[in-house]
């Protein structure tokens, strides 16, 4: 399986996360937050950032389930979900995962045909990534 | 230059292609070679009167072996252009605006691939980390299909758009392609049984809804208008044309703006029809990047044939087929003719204008030829 290989911009999304803490790049001048994050700021120019804490709540933006061809360790697991998250409170935020039946369980764990686009669900950490479980 | 800019400055006057094939024996250099010879030959020139090139970054041929190996005389402009099959319309654009503003004379474009024998760019797990890869790969995101097929699944939901409007997309190209020997699959029918049935690859987009891994190479010829006139076939004119990068544009993993399934073909339209003297109801025939069947309803969208979330309801009754109302790919396009990064849709669009294609549309005078929706994109508006 591939780990994250964080750019400078993203460090602190993975050490949050391994913290399971689950925070968002926000801009410390006009307060408009930002995905994937970045040195300035696109609004106001500034290049003051903060990392803000969200509620791990949102809702399934869209999804897809991947089948071979795929690589070594996904292969094995498909078909899985990938699915695009919308935080609730920032809807732009929309951040890439795995629906999971729980903390720790791979992202083959949930039945595809029960995913729906809309549904609620909450950040888990496991290993350093987030994961989403139904709300 | 006058005022009017790239306007009918510059025409295609000579296309050249390889055979296409999910194999070739020869490299994809002597390929390069092969394609770029083709079409000077085509158009009457010589190569040492070349003085121009234009090509993507993934090209693995430079300009030095190519220059060398052909015998191009001493180039004075040569371009590179990124963002993969998004690059194929701008190879022609920025011979046009080399050539227009006198930086040279006779350029050539050129794409050379063999995706179908070579490795597929997605197994590289080195080169697309970190960034964006850092927010998708580790979670199974991993191929180009992942990553389109996201888009493909909100713009389904939101707009009612269903399998068989991509399926619409699929047939119309195999069609086509059924109509032209050159293609991979011109003797391969398609049928709604064998789309619903295939598998996937992912959900919810088919085996059919993703392009063909083809080994392949094209090329084409672009001279000013004067030039143009005295050249071996009948030119066909750079009427406008466009590169597209939105303003926060993310790339296939569009997923973190306000309106994610607006892309960059809404940026290349906006200027493209801001510089023509026609509309989109007064193109004759359109080549549509299809690298997945779920970018021309979008693109159709994008280029203004319709309305926002009328791309799908475009497709029905035939309205990509000869004879509907805006024929498509019309060589077979990526889907079903050949993948080489969607150089081969603009050879078709010259064709068309010449009258010579295989699926020809009759009295056709104007063409949308685009590259890679989904990624910085291009466009070329052209006329006979
Ligand atoms: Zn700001």
């Amino acid at each position: 399986m591939l780990s994250p290989v964080p750019d400078a911009d993203g460090a602190p999304f993975w050490e949050y996360a391994a913290r399971g803490e689950l925070r968002v790049q926000r801009c410390a001048d006009c307060g408009e937050p930002r995905f994937p994050p970045r040195p300035c700021c696109p609004h106001c120019q500034s290049f003051a950032s903060a990392w803000r804490a969200v509620s791990g709540r949102g809702r399934v933006w869209s999804y897809v389930v991947p089948h071979p061809p795929l690589l070594p360790g996904y292969a094995e697991l498909a078909p899985y979900n990938v699915v695009v998250v919308e935080l609730e409170e920032a809807p732009r935020i929309r951040l890439v995962g795995n629906v999971v039946a729980h903390a720790g369980a791979p992202p083959d764990s949930v039945d595809p045909a029960r995913l729906r686009i809309g549904a609620p669900v909450r950040a888990v950490f496991s290993g350093g990534l987030p994961q989403w479980v139904p709300a | 230059m006058t005022a009017s800019g790239l306007k009918d400055a510059v025409a295609i006057v000579g296309i050249g292609q390889t055979a296409f094939a999910r194999q070739l024996a020869e490299d994809e250099k002597t390929l390069a070679c092969r394609a770029v010879l083709a079409a000077l030959d085509d158009a009457g020139i010589a190569p040492g009167e070349v003085d121009a090139l234009a090509s993507y970054t993934m090209e693995e041929t430079d300009e030095v072996e190519l220059a060398k190996a052909v015998g191009f005389g001493d180039l004075t402009f040569f371009s590179r252009v990124g963002y993969g099959g998004g690059g194929s319309c701008a190879t022609v654009a920025h011979l046009a605006a080399a050539i227009a503003t006198g930086q040279a004379t006779v350029g050539v474009a050129w794409r050379s691939r063999k995706r179908g024998s070579g490795p597929r760019p997605w197994t590289d797990t080195s080169a697309r980390l970190p960034t964006p890869a850092q927010w998708t790969r580790p979670f199974g995101l991993l191929r180009p299909v992942d990553e389109i097929a996201m888009l493909a699944r909100r713009y389904m939901h939101e707009y009612g758009v269903t399998r068989d409007h991509l399926f619409n997309v699929a047939l119309a190209c195999r069609n086509r392609a059924n109509q032209n020997p050159a293609a991979v699959m011109y003797d391969r029918p398609l049928t709604r049984e064998m789309y619903m049935t295939s598998r996937w690859i992912s959900e919810p987009l088919c085996l059919y809804d993703n392009c063909l891994e083809t080994d392949g190479a094209l090329a084409c010829v672009v001279v000013g208008r004067e030039r143009a006139r005295d050249c071996a076939e009948k030119p066909v004119y750079v009427h406008a044309a466009a590169q597209g990068l939105p303003a926060q544009h993310h790339g296939m993993v569009n997923y973190w703006n306000d309106d994610p399934l607006t892309g960059p073909a809404w940026t290349a339209a906006r200027h493209l029809w801001k510089h023509a003297d026609f509309t989109p109801r007064e193109v004759d025939v359109a080549q549509i990047y299809d690298a997945f069947t779920a970018l021309i309803p979008l693109s159709l969208e994008g280029y203004g044939f319709c309305g926002r979330g009328e791309g799908g309801a475009f497709t029905e009754q035939g309205g990509l087929e000869i004879g509907g109302r805006l024929p498509l790919n019309t060589g077979g396009g990526g889907l079903s003719e050949a993948y080489v990064h969607g150089f081969n849709l603009v050879n078709e669009g010259v064709k068309q204008l010449r009258g010579t294609s295989t699926a020809q549309v009759p009295g056709a005078e104007t063409c949308l030829v685009t590259a890679g929706e989904g990624v910085p994109t291009s466009a070329l508006l052209l006329r006979s």
